[in-house]
């Protein structure tokens, strides 16, 4: 299978690998995915005081196409506010990426990432 | 060196050049090109030559009769015709065939096809180490079974089948032996004169010669009969019909004749390679070998590197023409059935590669591929939110996954 330039540039030079403080409280952390399926997502991001997610970070255990749409997707949450990054499609990544039919699940994890970091994010506000 | 190197021997391999020249004689109007059934002319009686010369040379690899050899296009056809033939011509005496999980699909889809026409197929499991419990093999014999199809060595983990001792357990319960030597042929001894096997597939382009040829060995003494598949001119004592591919065959032969030659000196060779590159990449942290490291060919090589996705680190190792039995690099996204059949868990199943090594590797190749490899995985390691856990402590058999 060939792949697109643009994964191949996040799968060789991935933005924003790494961690943060899961239990800071302005830090929402989701991890999707399964390791017998061939991939889990880890994406944590940072929320300011103002309601803009000021970093993001990730770790992914998965096929390149997975690796450059968890990539993607922490260059695309930064600067944005909760409502406009849980607003992510699964199909602009999918179409960011040129990722081919058999990879569009790549693409389907990464959203469901954000929204799992949201949800924690906003779990942890409310406690 | 010339990259990316060429770890896939299993899948395929180039022509060896003294097989292309012997092939190039029997194609151009100055060569042989005649038809080898043509009767008539010297056309047809040089290209028959070269048929005869080659079934001496495909026999002689294997100590058999040059007559027990019937040409195909391809093991795949080989399997074809060996499993179907048997099962329709003694389909009266009865309808189970054994069989085993970890098969090529050529094997394993002609039997579901047989399951479609009223047989009944045992699928045995083969034990951790890839290989099948000879006990359980008796076993499961049973006074209707007509037919055990077993690989001689497995495409994936290079395992190597006991063909002598199941041969003599078959023919002692009267029942036909039909055994894939596509990847074996060329690389592990095979003596039909003293295995008692009825039936043997092989392929030419996994031992040098060219793709689209192949042969079955039809064992004369005990007589075995198969029920022909493809009808028409009676080629091949009307086992198989269809003009023979002279250049093709000639090419078959000449492989099988290099292979015979060289077989004992170029495994010493390969041996010493793989071993050389298990010791490169041996002390990596959680990493499996798959499959018997004893009953195993010389060239393979099929890791599990934990906690690292396979099809990932391929795209890693783009210097490096590997293959994977990560479910991404396969069109039914399931991970390899084979790693899964010995016990392999679907982590470890998404986490492998397999190398494998051939006349045309070189030490010098090895030396580059193992500190790539070794690179590679520590950069995807860092990457990966599993190896965070393992390395904190965390079983990651206690999470709850969200699976897709």
């Amino acid at each position: 299978m060939a792949y697109s330039e643009k994964v191949l540039d996040h799968y060789e030079k991935p933005r924003n690998v790494g961690n943060l403080d899961k239990n800071d409280s302005s830090v929402g952390t989701g991890m999707v995915g399964a390791p017998a399926c061939g991939d889990v997502m880890r994406l944590q991001i940072k929320v300011g005081d103002d309601g803009i997610i000021e970093d993001a970070k990730f770790k992914t255990y998965g096929c390149g196409s997975a690796i450059a749409s968890s990539s993607l997707l922490t260059e695309w949450v930064k600067g944005k506010t909760l409502e406009e990054a849980s607003a992510i499609k699964n199909t602009e990544i999918a179409e960011e990426l040129a990722l081919p039919p058999v990879k569009i699940h790549c693409s389907v994890l990464a959203e469901a990432a954000v929204k799992s970091a949201i949800e924690d994010y906003s779990k942890k506000q409310k406690a | 060196m010339n990259l990316p190197i060429y770890f896939d021997y299993s899948a395929t391999t180039p022509v060896d050049p003294r097989v292309a020249e012997k092939m190039m004689q029997y194609l151009t109007p100055q060569g042989h090109f005649g038809n080898p059934a043509s009767r008539s002319h010297k056309f047809g009686w040089d290209a028959e030559k070269a048929i005869d010369e080659a079934r001496n040379n495909v026999a002689a690899l294997i100590n058999a009769d040059p007559k027990e050899i019937v040409w195909t296009s391809g093991a795949t056809e080989s399997d074809n015709l060996a499993i179907k033939g048997i099962a329709h011509f003694y389909q009266k005496k009865g309808k189970h065939i054994i069989t085993s999980m970890t098969e090529h699909k050529a094997v394993l889809d002609t039997c579901r096809q047989l399951e479609r026409e009223g047989f009944e197929i045992s699928y045995l499991n083969p034990q951790a180490n890839g290989l099948i419990d000879l006990k359980e093999l008796e076993a499961t014999i049973r006074d209707d079974t007509i037919l055990v199809s077993l690989m001689h060595v497995n495409n994936e983990i290079g395992v190597i089948t006991d063909i002598a001792t199941i041969g003599e357990m078959t023919r002692s319960h009267k029942v036909f032996f039909h055994v894939d030597a596509a990847q074996s042929a060329g690389k592990v001894p095979i003596d039909l004169a003293m295995m008692k096997v009825d039936l043997m597939s092989f392929s030419a382009h996994k031992i040098y010669g060219p793709k689209g040829i192949g042969a079955l060995y039809v064992r004369r003494k005990p007589r075995v009969r198969i029920e022909s598949q493809m009808h028409g001119g009676g080629h091949e004592r009307g086992m198989r019909s269809g003009t023979l591919a002279t250049h093709q065959i000639a090419g078959m032969g000449e492989a099988f004749r290099i292979a015979k030659e060289e077989m004992s000196i170029e495994n010493k060779r390969i041996e010493k390679l793989r071993n050389r590159m298990l010791a490169g990449l041996q002390d990596i942290e959680e990493m499996y070998i798959n499959g018997d490291m004893k009953q195993r060919i010389a060239g393979n090589l099929n890791i599990s590197f934990n906690l690292v996705e396979g099809e990932s680190l391929m795209m890693a190792l783009k210097d490096l023409a590997v293959s994977s039995g990560s479910a991404c690099t396969s069109a039914s996204l399931e991970p390899s059935y084979v790693l899964r059949a010995i016990g392999r868990n679907d982590e470890l199943a998404h986490s492998s590669l397999r190398f494998t090594l051939g006349r045309f590797t070189t030490e010098e190749e090895i030396d580059y591929a193992i500190p790539l490899i070794r690179s590679n995985i520590e950069r995807l390691r860092d990457l990966s939110p599993l190896w965070e856990m393992y390395k904190e402590g965390v079983d990651l058999n206690s999470i709850q996954w969200d699976s897709h």
